[in-house]
């Protein structure tokens, strides 16, 4: 079959997000963002919510989330999306509230407003990307830098003995009344892509059912501040950040209950 | 038996060469150009083997930047 034959408008089973902007997103090649603003576009157009949607960018390489996903969107300072989710979400009970977080902002700077959002339970979804270092400012440790791991800040490899553990916050967040679904998931494979879609859309019928706070961690890959390229990056994250961010679901309220 | 044709098509300028995409695939369709680059500078993805595409969408899925469209027809 010639090539002008099967790319036909009736043919087509997969195109670019309607919600997705024409902007060129400002990520570095590979960047694990990409894909997830992706999901998040095709999931807010295929549940139809794109006028019932407001998001809280974070700061962070995903600042200008705002940019690029055609929904109602408020900047929150670093760390404090969680805080502002829960304004926003309580003064508009009926819209669908999201955040969307690195692991720096949600378990650096945005602890103190990650655990309580969570503890009260708010109906909202956090989406969280965990690519264990700060993107944005250069590839410094975060919380959740693993040890060993070279980063700026940490030129000879992490030291639990100077700079403690690294933190898992989302096992933490299951551990909280509050929340009704924490999972973590990554998008470096397309099976991998399909869950992390599934389970982001059950966090967002979780926040408009008001059945609690979820939480959607994504092992992500931050190619830039690793220092390695796309694909070496998914392996690196395969082989390391696996072992101590293990996917699967953490908590899910409705298969307990 | 029904035989799978598929093939995608890539906004080159948008393509960022981050190879990605042919990684994902499980044919072996997709190379990054050698020599050409985008207005970027980017090497940008293309179908280097069309004939093996079989529409399965995974480039797609895993592109960080929705560079790639898909196009799939199943001869009975
Ligand atoms: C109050 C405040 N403190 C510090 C900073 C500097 N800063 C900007 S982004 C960032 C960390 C970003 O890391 P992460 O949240 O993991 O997101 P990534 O860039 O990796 O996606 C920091 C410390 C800031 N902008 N505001
Ligand atoms: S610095 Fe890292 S997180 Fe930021 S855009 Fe580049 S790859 Fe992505
Ligand atoms: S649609 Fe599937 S077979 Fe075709 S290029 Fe993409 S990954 Fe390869
Ligand atoms: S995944 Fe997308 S951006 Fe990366 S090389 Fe392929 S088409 Fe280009």
């Amino acid at each position: 079959m010639e090539l002008n034959q099967i790319i036909n408008p009736a043919n087509k089973v997969y195109s670019r997000p309607a919600l997705l902007s024409e902007n060129t997103m400002h990520y570095c090649p590979g960047c694990s963002h990409g894909v997830v603003h992706k999901i998040i576009a095709e999931l807010i157009d295929e549940m139809g919510q794109q006028e019932n949607t407001i998001g809280v960018a974070p700061v962070g390489c995903a600042v200008f989330a705002y940019n690029y996903i055609d929904v109602d969107w408020v900047e929150a300072a670093h760390g404090r999306a969680p805080a502002l989710a829960t304004a926003v979400k309580r003064l508009n009970p009926e819209k669908l509230v999201f955040t969307y977080q690195g692991d720096g902002d949600i378990s650096a700077i945005g602890t103190a407003e990650t655990i309580h959002a969570a503890n009260r339970g708010e109906n909202i979804a956090i989406i969280f990307i965990n690519n264990g270092i700060y993107g944005m400012t250069g590839g410094q440790m975060a919380p959740t830098t693993l040890e060993g791991q070279k980063t700026a800040t940490t030129p000879y490899g992490r030291r639990v003995d100077l700079n403690g553990y690294p933190l898992a916050i989302s096992t933490l967040l299951a551990q909280l009344d509050g929340t009704c679904y924490v999972t973590r998931q990554a998008v470096h494979t397309a099976a991998a892509a399909r869950k992390a879609k599934s389970a982001i859309k059950k966090a967002f019928q979780n926040a408009l059912a008001g059945r609690g706070t979820s939480v959607v961690e994504i092992v992500g890959t931050c190619s830039s501040g690793w220092k390695l390229s796309p694909r070496a990056s998914n392996a690196w994250m395969e082989e390391n950040m696996f072992e101590k961010y293990p996917l699967g679901d953490l908590k899910n309220a409705d298969v307990e209950k | 038996m029904a035989k799978v044709h598929g093939a995608v098509v890539i906004d080159e300028e948008r393509c960022k060469g981050c190879d990605l995409c042919v990684a994902a695939c499980p044919t072996k369709v997709l190379l990054l150009k050698d020599k050409e680059v985008n207005n970027r500078g980017y090497h940008y993805a293309y179908m280097a083997q069309p004939e093996a595409c079989i529409g399965c969408s995974s480039c797609a899925i895993v592109c960080p930047d929705a560079c790639i469209e898909v196009y799939r027809v199943v001869e009975k």
